[in-house]
């Protein structure tokens, strides 16, 4: 077992959440759950960062966030998508502003649906995660650089844009 | 009068003891908290972890900083420990904890910068104390050394109390406790991203650790340096200072750094100074 799965510390983003995953996962922090006993730590620097825990789904404010979150953790680092908003963009998916699930833009590990998710099922997913963790440092895989580029210049030829 | 013996000791054992001492800290934090906190190995589980992780930065200095760091302040506990003088730790601390900012200062980050400019006023309130402290104890024992000053038979404790309260305050500043961990912090809490340390990850934040593990036992030592006529007491004390810090820590909420500048000038001004002029004045002058 490697130090990593010890002490993985989590950045949490809230992508166009309503909130209630968020309440969720800092329901994780309290004394009732209390994540601090595996370690975990909620460090809210994506430069410390082993976990990327994001909720909701991605729009057009925030994808340029995420991808900046992703592309600055060092390896190795995992992103769980809590929520079924943040898995496929839930009862959001088919609006205008909404792009879908964050897999749309980033690489996601770990899937954990619900709405809200509950702590347990939380706390479930970033468990699994260690094991993924483990494994990318095993393999020493990189992870790629995430860029909206493609995205950008679509918006800049399509006048006004979807804003 | 340089033990070059408790140097070596200070050099191997000090980050096994300061390692122990932050996941004790914790465990009673969280147990202050009503949770079970994690197990009392962490600290070294972290910094394993950093260990393993990638390097990135976005100035290559920023990684010799962070080694000159680790350098001056094992320097600095090396020497106290082997009982150099009290003044050349004291300027060496300082030069430790400018890398630390020249460190913060070398990323190009908004983040980094407002934490190293923190750090830079934390190390212009703690500072004037600090050096009251090594003028307290000569005045007390009439020497600068260490090696003068822990063997000394006078009760250093009983003719600068004053100074000894002064000290305790800046304590909370240089341990990076709550109220007055206004550049960076332990644990989970977050101060404007994470302070003077925003930019530094993996390896280099995981060398950051250890030095302040270092810089925790070294601190210790200064506290037991006020009981040094009786060893037992002087261990009961450190013990106790440590337990307090961490009850302040838990009881209190950060607060700005005018607040913070102002009130470790004001105790070293007022405890230090009168501290020391009652002793000028019942030793019948200058020395």
């Amino acid at each position: 077992m490697t130090y990593l799965a010890k002490s993985p510390w989590i950045i949490h983003y809230d992508a166009s959440s309503c909130n209630g995953c968020d309440i969720e996962i800092l329901a994780c922090l309290t004394p009732m759950y209390d994540v601090e006993r595996f370690g975990i730590i909620n460090t809210g620097n994506p430069k410390h960062a082993d976990i990327f825990v994001v909720t909701g789904s991605i729009n057009e404010a925030n994808r340029e966030v995420i991808q900046n979150i992703y592309n600055q953790m060092p390896d190795p680092k995992v992103v769980v998508a809590v929520g079924i908003c943040a898995c496929s963009g839930g009862v959001f998916r088919e609006c205008y502003n909404v792009a879908g699930g964050i897999d749309k833009l980033i690489p996601v590990d770990v899937y954990v649906p619900g709405c809200a998710a509950r702590p347990e099922s939380i706390i479930d997913g970033i468990v699994t995660a260690w094991g993924i963790l483990e494994e990318k440092l095993k393999n020493k895989v990189s992870s790629p650089m995430v860029s909206d580029h493609d995205h950008k210049a679509h918006h800049k030829h399509a006048q006004g844009g979807a804003q | 009068m340089i033990n070059i013996v408790w140097a070596i000791v200070f050099i191997l054992v000090a980050p096994v003891v300061g390692g122990l001492v932050a996941g004790i800290d914790r465990k009673i934090t969280a147990h202050m908290q009503g949770r079970v906190g994690p197990s009392i190995l962490q600290p070294f589980y972290d910094v394993g972890k950093l260990f393993e992780k990638e390097q990135t930065v976005v100035n290559e200095t920023q990684i010799f900083y962070a080694i000159c760091y680790v350098i001056f302040m094992i320097f600095t506990g090396a020497l106290f420990f082997a009982g150099g003088d009290l003044l050349l730790v004291v300027f060496a601390l300082t030069l430790a904890q400018i890398f630390l900012v020249l460190g913060a200062f070398a990323a190009n980050s908004p983040y980094s910068y407002v934490g190293a400019e923190r750090e830079l006023l934390q190390i212009m309130a703690y500072e004037p104390m600090v050096i009251l402290t090594a003028v307290g104890m000569f005045v007390a024992t009439k020497s600068f050394n260490v090696s003068d000053i822990a063997s000394s038979t006078t009760p250093v404790i009983l003719l600068i109390p004053g100074i000894f309260l002064g000290f305790l305050y800046v304590l909370t500043i240089k341990l990076r406790k709550s109220p007055f961990d206004i550049s960076t912090s332990h644990h989970a809490h977050q101060e404007i991203v994470k302070g003077v340390t925003t930019e530094f990850s993996g390896p280099s934040l995981g060398l950051i650790e250890i030095t302040h593990w270092y810089e925790t036992v070294f601190l210790l030592g200064f506290v037991y340096l006020f009981f040094g006529f009786n060893p037992l007491i002087g261990v009961v004390a450190v013990i106790i200072v440590y337990l307090l810090e961490i009850l302040i820590d838990n009881t209190n909420a950060r607060v700005k750094w005018q607040l913070v500048v102002k009130s470790s000038w004001l105790i070293a001004a007022i405890v230090g100074m009168v501290n020391l002029a009652a002793l000028y004045y019942l030793s019948g002058g200058v020395p």
